[in-house]
């Protein structure tokens, strides 16, 4: 179970307060309306689903109740930080970066073991 | 007779920790024994010459006792202390004995001794790796009639107890700065170093006390004290501490993502009589900062031929039985080894009076000072010999021993063997933690390398061998620092991996590899020469290491055999990966009070026992408990139905709708935001009045609906569907606080603040008039969608006029706490003018009657509010809601979609299943094609015939078209209508 840290209440949570929101800093386009079919599906539909950094949306649903961004690395699920929705997509430390990385090469993974096995 | 003789004849007096005075009474497959407190079910059985405990899996072998520790594969039993406290495939080297225990062996039919299943053992060439996969391929039929019937009768491990579980479980969360696991040398000393420093430390074990190794391992002095009386100190020391948890008879099962630990209390399974109050197992979930893992290491058995006899067992488990529990394992008892440690077992036997047959020693160069001590004590030492063989059918007789290389060969009797590989390093939970593991290629070995959380190995379970740098290295992990000193009689030398001498690839002998599953070392051969290169595909073919252990023996043998016969080195061929639970966890203790009642607790309404009291049958809505319809005296559910559907329309109905959803929305830009979320118009309803309103998602397709009433300029009382409130409110949420924070709004869920009563029918009005204060509810005053504040019976509410039922109607919503007082009234009064009590199943078909949808059966996350016939809600003139650009999607434009119409069976009588699918042509060859299904479909009283709804591509172009629904046994002929089947022209709506 993942400990998370919320931007609002300034506290690491269990996973259980929280709920996940999917991928982060996609914005709603501002005259919707007018947008070609194209740039809907790449708003509403395509995602990048990405192994290793990603930013995603939390919601500290059994708690303050607010939506917050997160950096995660999804190989270690190490948070490499989280921050309040509306700020723009923060560049993570380096260091934790460079950990990240470290981890996503050593850490056995299904794909890192099981996976080698197809 | 003395209490001593009465536990055992196998107790050796002085030996052991327990007190003979304590005895506790067991019976094991009916026969009665005694044991002493403290003892295992293990060391009791052994104390009475007890080896023979259990079948084998595949093959029923007759099978012993080949450990001391939760390692053991063989000595699975079921124990009971009556018929609903009965636990299969318990380990008989874990569990404690206690008086009154019923013990019984597993796997066995008729008996122990006599057990027609060991035929298997001479058709073992059928049951050779693979077999799951090859043997009972043919024919198809064999399946259903023979393989699996004898298969699940043969092969099942244990029985499970059949009567409900009569224990509780509990459960509970804790946080710590250090969590440490395991309680032998290394934990106790990283223990006192951490809680020197002030931190909140847990240690935690897994046996009854605290010492780890040093229950068997007789030689280490500490601080000069015994090592094991000194451990006991150290843990009283612990214990005595504000911010030490020392918990013992408690398994470190799983060491999960970010410091969490999962832990299982074992508190009652060692008591005679446990008081009510105390939960037999406790699980503990415990977030900690960093973790010390201090878990030692696991002796490994020797692979030659038939090694798998009772009375054949790891030496470190003999020491065990003899110097923790004062048991002899046997009287003439030989020593088979690749490893120094195993020597120390004969050197305790010896001086305890048991007499040792020979050491037999693979390695030509054991350590010198074991050599040494073993000429002193006068034991035969056969190094650079193999053991090939032994014999006894249902116990060891003797072994077959031979100098490597040679072919002569001599039988040696003995009545028991112990065998030592050497030690394999616990590195489960470290490789739980996701930390990555390196090959020690000079001690073939697996030890920590990469940490992947802030953990550390201390000891065994980190190759550290040497017990000084283990108590340093154990301070060290701890923060702090402490002293100890300690040492070791003998250093230990040698191991070795895979089979021995005499079970090579060139041999057909049975030697175990994996006990539990009855996997040889040429099963493991076999599944190399079929193909298998992988570890894992190994691991599958032959179920070496799958079976409850997790192949805590079994899985270096498995490697090394695997590895010489692909001839890639160890680290190339792998290892599997390690997966929580350490040990096998029950049920009970993962799901603690999550039963009965609070498995998936039921939502009630505040007016629940009034309906129950009125005779009501409920259906479950997600967690809310709904009245789905009254039964009368002698009536089903069909005629109650009918009774209910009729009384609605003629007079009137109450109906409970407090399970719908609310959610109060506020805030000077509410109506903006509820412009933004829904595809209506909001701005231009007036304060006191209501309207449906359709919730899409931004792909255009209808995802809530409900009335929403305006009760001032900033303030709506938003309805949703029962099942829908907590996703409405997500997605209200996330386009308030990340799309459209710039607007001024509130919202907060209601759902059961307000208990809410629908009165519907052409006497509504009269039902609830006299009880309403400070409003009029003429026709004039107060029209369909109208919503006010006022009081009822003096109480504060919200009075909607609305209808689901095409009724005049009214939805009356009071105060939670005040639902049944007003609930009794109107009932009273309804029933006093001939209206009546209806449930969900009436309410589905008044509406039916009326076309109007539900927003889940009638729509399915596909359906457009033009395919529903709602087009009439989308707002034409708004330049912005969630939906809107969706909407235009060519797909969702297109003609030819599916949309919601009415069917009419050709036979009125006839009424479709929901879920059917229609066709147009039912001559067609199949597999034909699908135009819809039916989503509603209901017997209606009011019509005098069925009704159905159904989504139908092209449906409203195809009014009046004659379809087809075939069933599995005749075709349906359907005619397609509008939705609206009872009152076409609305007018009772405005009564
Ligand atoms: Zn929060």
């Amino acid at each position: 179970m993942l400990l998370i840290h919320c931007p609002y209440c300034e506290d690491d949570r269990s996973e259980l307060e929280f709920r996940w929101a999917g991928e982060a800093h996609i914005a709603r386009p501002e005259a919707i309306s007018e947008i070609s079919d194209e740039e809907f599906a790449e708003y509403f539909f395509l995602r990048n689903n990405e192994k290793g950094l990603t930013y995603e949306r939390w919601r500290h649903i059994h708690g303050c109740g607010r939506f917050f961004n997160a950096a995660r690395d999804t190989v270690s699920d190490r948070f490499l930080m989280t921050y309040k929705a509306g700020l723009p997509k923060q560049p993570v430390p380096v260091a934790d970066k460079m950990a990240a990385t470290a981890e996503e090469k050593t850490v056995e993974t299904w794909e890192a073991t099981e996976g080698d096995a197809r | 007779m003395s209490a001593s003789e009465n536990s055992g004849g196998f107790r050796i007096k002085g030996a052991g920790r327990h007190t003979p005075a304590r005895t506790a009474r067991f019976t094991f497959d009916g026969k009665s024994y005694t044991a002493l407190e403290g003892d295992t079910v293990a060391s009791a059985l052994l104390a009475h010459g007890v080896h023979l405990v259990g079948r084998s899996f595949k093959y029923h072998r007759p099978r012993g006792i080949l450990t001391s520790g939760p390692e053991e594969p063989n000595a699975l039993l079921d124990v009971s202390r009556d018929a609903a406290r009965r636990q299969p495939n318990v380990r008989a080297t874990v569990q404690e004995v206690f008086d009154g225990a019923k013990i019984a062996s597993q796997n066995r039919w008729p008996s122990l001794t006599f057990d027609v299943g060991g035929f298997n053992d001479v058709l073992s060439p059928f049951f050779a790796a693979g077999f799951y996969y090859k043997t009972f391929m043919w024919p198809r039929e064999a399946w259903h009639r023979l393989y699996e019937p004898i298969i699940r009768r043969a092969a099942g491990l244990g029985e499970a107890p059949k009567e409900v579980d009569p224990d509780h479980y509990a459960s509970r969360f804790a946080h710590c700065d250090v969590l440490i696991a395991g309680a032998g040398v290394a934990g106790l000393t990283a223990a006192l170093s951490a809680a020197s420093t002030g931190a909140n430390v847990f240690l935690v074990d897994e046996q009854p006390e605290v010492g780890g190794a040093l229950h068997y391992d007789a030689a280490t002095t500490i601080d000069g004290q015994n090592g094991y009386d000194w451990a006991q100190s150290a843990a009283a020391r612990l214990k005595a501490m504000p911010n030490v948890t020392l918990l013992t008879r408690t398994t470190v099962f799983g060491y999960y993502n970010h410091g969490f630990i999962g832990l299982a209390e074992r508190v009652t399974d060692h008591m005679a009589r446990p008081g009510r109050d105390l939960p037999r197992e406790r699980l503990w979930q415990v977030r900690t900062k960093k973790v010390v893992i201090a878990t030692g290491s696991i002796e490994r058995h020797m692979v030659f031929a038939n090694n798998d006899r009772p009375g054949i067992m790891l030496a470190s488990a003999a020491r065990s039985f003899l110097n923790h529990h004062g048991v002899a394992v046997g009287r003439n008892v030989g020593v088979y080894t690749a490893h120094d440690s195993a020597y120390e077992a004969a050197f305790d036997l010896k001086r305890a009076g048991v007499s040792i047959a020979a050491i037999v020693d693979c390695r030509a160069d054991p350590g010198a000072a074991v050599l040494e001590e073993a000429r002193a004590l006068g034991i035969d030492v056969l190094t650079g010999h193999s053991v090939t063989d032994t014999a006894g059918r249902l116990r060891i007789k003797s072994m077959t021993v031979v100098r490597n290389g040679g072919s002569d060969t001599r039988k040696i009797k003995v009545d028991a063997l112990l065998m030592s590989a050497g030690w394999t390093p616990s590195v489960h939970l470290f490789s739980q933690s996701r930390g990555k593991l390196r090959f020690d290629d000079s001690n073939q070995r697996f030890l920590p390398d990469i940490y992947a959380q802030n953990c550390v190995s201390v000891g065994g379970c980190n190759g550290t061998d040497d017990i000084a740098e283990l108590i340093e290295e154990a301070s060290a992990a701890g923060g702090g620092s402490v002293s100890v000193t300690a040492a070791n009689r003998f250093e230990w030398t040698g191991g070795m991996i895979g089979a021995a001498e005499g079970a090579g690839p060139d041999t057909a002998v049975k030697a175990f590899v994996d006990f539990q599953h009855d996997v040889t070392a040429k099963d493991i051969r076999l599944a190399v020469r079929e193909g298998m290169h992988s570890i894992e595909h190994i691991k599958r073919f032959t179920t070496n290491g799958m079976a409850s252990d997790q192949g805590k023996l079994s899985n270096m043998h498995g490697l090394a055999i695997a590895a010489e016969m692909l001839g890639r080195p160890i680290p190339q061929v792998g290892l599997t990966t390690f997966r929580a639970p350490y040990t096998p966890v029950t049920y009970g203790t993962l799901v603690a009070h999550s039963r009965d009642d609070l498995f998936d607790p039921a939502r009630k309404t505040p007016m629940h026992a009034l309906q129950a009291a009125a005779g009501a049958e409920f259906e479950d809505v997600g967690n809310w408990k709904r009245a789905w319809y009254f039964p009368k005296r002698g009536e089903d559910m069909h005629a109650a139905v009918n009774r209910e559907c009729r009384t609605v329309r003629e007079i009137g109905g109450v109906f409970d709708a407090s399970t719908l959803g609310k959610i109060e929305v506020v805030g000077p830009d509410a109506a903006q935001f509820l412009n933004l979320l829904y595809t209506n118009a909001w701005d231009t309803l007036k304060p006191g009045k209501s309207r449906y309103g359709i919730m899409t998602r931004e792909d255009g397709f209808i995802y809530d609906d409900g009335v929403v009433g305006r009760l001032a300029e900033d303030r709506f009382h938003v309805t949703t569907t029962t099942g829908g409130a907590p996703r409405v409110l997500h997605h209200m949420e996330d386009y308030l606080q990340t799309e459209f924070p710039h607007l001024k709004v509130w919202l907060t869920s209601t759902t059961e603040q307000w208990a809410v009563i629908a009165v519907q029918g052409p006497k509504a009005r009269e039902i609830i008039a006299p009880l309403v204060e400070g409003l009029d509810i003429s026709n004039e005053a107060f029209p369909h969608m109208s919503v006010s504040e006022c009081s009822v019976m003096g109480v504060p509410a919200r009075l909607f006029r609305m209808s689901f039922t095409g009724e005049l109607g009214f939805e009356v919503n009071v105060p939670a706490d005040y639902g049944p007082a007003v609930w009794t009234a109107i009932r009273d009064r309804a029933e006093a003018l001939g209206a009546c009590l209806y449930g969900t199943e009436t309410m589905h078909v008044l509406r039916a009657e009326k076309g109007y949808i539900i927003v889940g059966q009638d729509t399915d996350g596909t359906v457009t509010p033009e395919d529903a016939g709602l087009s009439w809600a989308v707002s034409k003139k708004k330049t912005d809601f969630v939906g809107i650009r969706g909407l235009q999607r060519p797909d969702l434009v297109r003609g030819g979609r599916k949309q919601l119409v009415g069917l009419k069976t050709k036979d009125p009588r006839d009424v479709l299943e929901e879920g059917a699918q229609i066709v147009a042509d039912p001559n067609q060859p199949k597999p034909m094609t699908m135009l819809g299904h039916v989503t509603s479909s209901y017997w209606s009283e009011n019509c005098g015939r069925s009704i159905a709804m159904a989504l139908v591509a092209g449906g409203k172009a195809r009014m009046g078209e004659t379809l087809y629904v075939p069933m599995a046994d005749r075709t349906i002929a359907v005619e397609v209508s509008d939705m609206v089947f009872f009152d076409k022209e609305g007018g009772r709506i405005n009564g």
